[in-house]
């Protein structure tokens, strides 16, 4: 599209586009040298004690400790084991939002919609909090619910709008061959709008793995806590950078190959996908595309929300 | 109820930080959100590089992890402004490649045909620019910013673990005192996030009808 609103760049212009790549490379290496050889250097402190530079070898030796690392690794499989046991339940619960929003039926269809907005609208922490202190379930629990609730509201939505999104003949047919309409909504139009919605979902799926470290907060012991802030406080202000840098790492890990699993699933669903064709402003654009990006088209306003948390 | 009303003073003031935060916050991250949008579909090769790793390595660390950073490490290295301004730091950095996503697939969305139909009559770079392809692309990109900012909203709540005494520093304060009114208190802490989302979502969506129509 950029190259539509001007000519097609001539050899000057591509010469000086190169040179201004080959300076940006410059300046932008530059300052992350800068950034690690200031990070590295020593530093006074306060009270004019010495402390050495963050990437001296005395800040990062407790990493020979086993034990260290077996402290890292239970955190990273309480994050999981909570990630894994919210994403069942929130797409429990979004199938069960889906049917209640699209029901034909006016009272279960207003009260479940005003339940989604209100929880749609809420942050997960506050109701990470209201779990906990109100139905009293300790901090695993009341973060699964929380997360599976939220999430669950949002995947409510796509799911809906996945079902919108399908032919009305889709439905029809259902019917018209003598299927109930709960069996039609099972049946036939479930099964293509959760294929449609998968990219949305699983993109919606990473955002609840970011999201389980909101359970440091209400102090529940996953990656976060016990990297950062209970092997910290034991070894020492000393080594809270080298701990930073590596549950960092690691989060990256964890979510970068989530993030990519979704990409590939995005563009095996979208291209060739199940033969349902969109109709409307609110479908999905049928080439593959960012998850983000599909997610916004196809949920319309207020749902990105939940995708940025 | 009477816990809600007594503690009203407390939960205007968490209330006003909230509001500060999101403000702050949400400044920022537009500013640095457009630059970096800028940066991603420049022609430069390099920044391009750049604007997508940050992008990718910002969008898959956890709010916690930044604000953790913001609240713990940066006063270990002698900068500390004071914790609402820290929060709003990592608030802004964290909340910049979904302003700039935000921004980045509002122009590509805008057909290429209309660009192109410009181009032919005759228009040039800062006509077809100006009057063809930004008045679509800011209608398109006004409702998922809207999204991106109601985000912001929720997630200010995490600075309130981190020291700064907004909505959710209030709900935990006022809940440690009056242990016997926790519902009602969480609630009205809620009903406070409500009226700053619900609002956004409804002009967001009011906005993504009218571009529906016109398309």
């Amino acid at each position: 599209m950029t190259s539509v609103l001007y000519d097609v760049p001539g050899p000057k212009a591509r010469a000086r586009s190169r040179v201004i790549s080959v300076f940006g490379i410059v300046l932008i290496v530059a300052a992350l040298i800068a950034l690690v050889v200031v990070l590295g250097l020593p530093k006074a402190s306060a009270n004019g004690a010495v402390q050495p530079g963050l990437w001296d070898a005395s800040r990062w030796d407790v990493f020979n400790d086993l034990q260290v690392w077996r402290t890292l690794g239970i955190g990273a499989l309480n994050t999981l084991r909570m990630a894994a046991v919210a994403a069942i339940l929130a797409l429990v619960i979004g199938i069960l939002f889906s049917f209640g929003r699209a029901s034909e039926n006016a009272w279960v269809r207003v009260p479940t919609t005003v339940i989604l907005e209100f929880f749609r609208g809420m942050p997960v922490l506050l109701m990470m909090l209201f779990i906990l202190l109100v139905f009293s379930t300790g901090s695993f629990w009341a973060g699964v619910a929380a997360l599976a609730v939220y999430n669950g509201a949002i995947i409510g939505e796509a799911l809906r709008a996945g079902i919108k999104a399908l032919p009305s003949g889709q439905r029809e047919a259902g019917l018209a061959i003598g299927l109930t309409p709960i069996a039609t909504r099972f049946r036939i139009e479930f099964p293509q709008a959760f294929r449609q919605m998968l990219p949305i979902i699983i993109a919606q799926l990473v955002v609840l793995l970011k999201d389980t470290s909101l359970a440091f907060v209400v102090g529940y012991n996953e990656l976060l806590r016990s990297g950062n802030y209970n092997l910290s406080q034991f070894f020492g202000n000393r080594y809270s950078f080298s701990f930073f840098f590596i549950v960092l790492a690691i989060y990256l890990a964890m979510n970068l190959s989530l993030s990519w699993l979704a990409r590939v699933i995005a563009r095996r669903t979208g291209s060739n996908g199940g033969g349902v064709k969109p109709t409307g402003s609110t479908a999905p654009p049928s080439k593959p595309a960012d998850p983000n990006l599909i997610y916004s088209n196809a949920l319309g306003a207020q749902s990105t929300a939940g995708g940025v948390v | 109820m009477d816990a809600v009303i007594d503690n009203l003073p407390t939960f205007l003031e968490g209330f006003r930080n909230t509001l500060g935060l999101l403000a702050l916050a949400g400044i920022g991250a537009f500013i640095l959100g457009i630059v970096i949008a800028a940066m991603r579909i420049s022609p430069v090769g390099s920044f391009r590089a750049f604007a997508t790793i940050y992008t990718e390595i910002v969008r898959n660390t956890p709010l916690t992890l930044v604000l953790f950073f913001c609240a713990y490490l940066l006063p270990y290295l002698q900068f500390s402004p004071g914790y609402f301004q820290l929060a709003a730091i990592g608030l802004t950095v964290y909340t910049s490649p979904f302003v700039a996503e935000a921004l980045r697939s509002g122009v590509n969305g805008v057909h290429v045909g209309q660009a192109e139909a410009a181009r032919s009559i005759g228009l040039t770079f800062g006509q077809t620019l100006s009057f063809i392809v930004m008045p679509q692309a800011i209608r398109m990109v006004v409702p998922p910013l809207i999204n991106v900012f109601i985000a912001l909203a929720k997630n200010t709540s995490v600075a309130g673990a981190f020291f700064v005494f907004e909505l959710f520093g209030a709900a935990r304060q006022i809940t440690n005192e009056r242990g016997d009114a926790v519902i009602a208190i969480l609630l009205a802490v809620a009903v406070f996030y409500l009226i700053i989302t619900i609002p956004l979502g409804v002009i967001a969506g009011r906005i993504e009808k009218k571009v529906a129509v016109l398309r």
